[in-house]
């Protein structure tokens, strides 16, 4: 048997320095872009309290920048974004199906036992 | 990027055989699958999470309200301790890639620093998880109060310093007219919990019996969190009312009237299953991390010792990466649902 890992599938498994100076410089973009969104983040939490008539539009946007978080965490530092795309989609496409059932199953069950939960009581 | 090149190998070629079709090795193959499937559990807890909040028909506690605190300054600084940490958890995710990108140098010196860079910040992280869990486990000064009408409320305000206990009537350790100064704050809450308070008596653990000199709280504020017969969630109650009804329940020689803290039963900030919920996500979440510093220390044994140098990649370190930026990942999402939404 021979040993898989001493086999160089990915091509980009070495590169030289330039292409490392390029890689490092995208790597301190993508930190200052998360940490630019964490601050954002953080700063509107501390501004707008929950008994806020725009709390909704704030826990939104919380949802859907952590979901910029993740996009740039899995394609720029996982290197998901520079593998073939048939392993992105391998990855990626069952993962989104099982959460986005689970999430529209949460919301649907949830709110029908909280709404029986409000008739019956506890 | 070289990246590129491994797509234009047509697909003949690509599934013929002998090649791994996804030009990717079985071990970060197989890292990839285990990821997807640890990133499911972790959704799975997470939906339940949120399915339990929404039917919970007492009121969720806030989060900033909750996680105010930060070690050795106190309170009134909400969630900046826990931004701290999702910023160092992040920064540890970067040094990590940078380990990586130096590997694809054979950069040896520079992985090693990476990886050491990696393994201090997955390191503070796992220590200001287990002391947000013993801030959390020992609670507030006011702990929770349960009134007269059975409803439940949090308190807001200054807690008057406890100055001394004066023994009224004598145990099997003090004696009458003794002064006791040391411990004064964990006695009281003990024996709140188990009823010992009467009248501004308190009975402490040897049996005996002692006056309770205590400063004047300020501005206390009891916001109702669970219904009761008479007051119902969301109701604020301040002042001299306030007062009255917290020392009641302080006074009523009831067990359980105030919880402090949180046990695997109950908890000060809100419904059981917040408690619950914050040990389990939380807790499994800090054992992925704690895991992650041993695998990176393990790895950097390996870089130390010129393994992978000698092998002619740094592909372990990638895959290590790669679950360390698992590690990351879940943990912005526990941030977002658990602490900010």
């Amino acid at each position: 048997m021979e040993r898989d890992d001493i086999i160089e599938y990915s091509l980009d498994a070495h590169h030289s320095e330039e292409a490392g100076a390029q890689a490092r410089k995208t790597i301190w973009k993508v930190t200052g872009l998360l940490t630019l969104i964490t601050i954002i983040e953080v700063a509107l939490g501390a501004i707008i309290k929950q008994g806020s008539p725009s709390w909704p539009i704030v826990k939104v946007s919380f949802i859907l920048l952590t979901l910029v978080k993740a996009g740039y965490i899995v394609m720029s530092f996982m290197h998901l974004g520079q593998e073939r795309k048939s392993l992105k989609y391998v990855l990626l496409v069952p993962y989104a199906i099982f959460i986005l059932y689970l999430i529209f199953i949460l919301l649907t069950e949830g709110s029908a036992v909280g709404a029986a939960l409000e008739s019956y009581g506890v | 990027m070289a990246g590129q090149a491994s797509k234009q190998i047509d697909t003949k070629t690509l599934w013929g055989g002998k090649v791994s079709p996804f030009s990717s090795s079985y071990g970060k193959l197989m890292m990839w699958f285990f990821l997807v499937s640890d990133a499911l559990t972790f959704g799975g807890l997470l939906v339940s999470y949120g399915f339990t909040r929404f039917n919970v028909q007492d009121a969720w506690p806030i989060g900033e309200e909750t996680f105010n605190s930060l070690p050795f300054l106190g309170h009134g600084y909400p969630l900046i301790y826990v931004a701290l940490m999702t910023f160092i958890l992040i920064v540890s995710s970067v040094t990590m890639v940078l380990a990586v990108e130096a590997g694809h140098r054979m950069d040896r010196k520079g992985v090693t620093k990476w990886m050491i860079a990696t393994i201090i910040g997955g390191a503070f992280f796992v220590g200001s998880q287990a002391w947000e869990w013993s801030h959390f486990i020992h609670g507030s000064e006011f702990g929770k109060v349960e009134l007269a009408d059975g409803s439940q409320a949090i308190v807001k305000g200054h807690f008057g310093e406890l100055e001394s206990f004066t023994v009224t009537q004598a145990g099997n350790h003090h004696k009458v007219g003794d002064e006791i100064t040391e411990d004064l704050m964990h006695q009281y809450q003990h024996a709140i919990e188990k009823g010992h308070i009467e009248n501004n008596i308190i009975q402490l653990h040897d049996g005996s019996l002692a006056k309770i000199n205590k400063a004047k709280d300020e501005h206390m504020e009891l916001i109702v969190k669970k219904d009761g017969g008479e007051f119902k969630v969301g109701q604020k109650i301040e002042g001299k009312n306030a007062e009255e009804m917290y020392y009641e329940a302080v006074n009523s020689g009831e067990a359980n009237r105030i919880v402090y803290g949180a046990n695997l039963n109950q908890n000060e900030y809100g419904p059981q299953q917040y408690g619950q919920f914050f040990f389990f996500i939380t807790g499994f979440h800090g054992f992925h991390v704690f895991s992650g510093v041993i695998f990176n220390f393990i790895i950097l044994l390996g870089v130390l010792k010129g393994t992978y140098h000698k092998r002619g990649h740094y592909e372990m370190v990638e895959k290590t990466g790669l679950y360390w930026h698992f590690v990351d990942l879940v943990w912005v999402f526990v941030f977002t649902f658990f602490y900010l939404v």
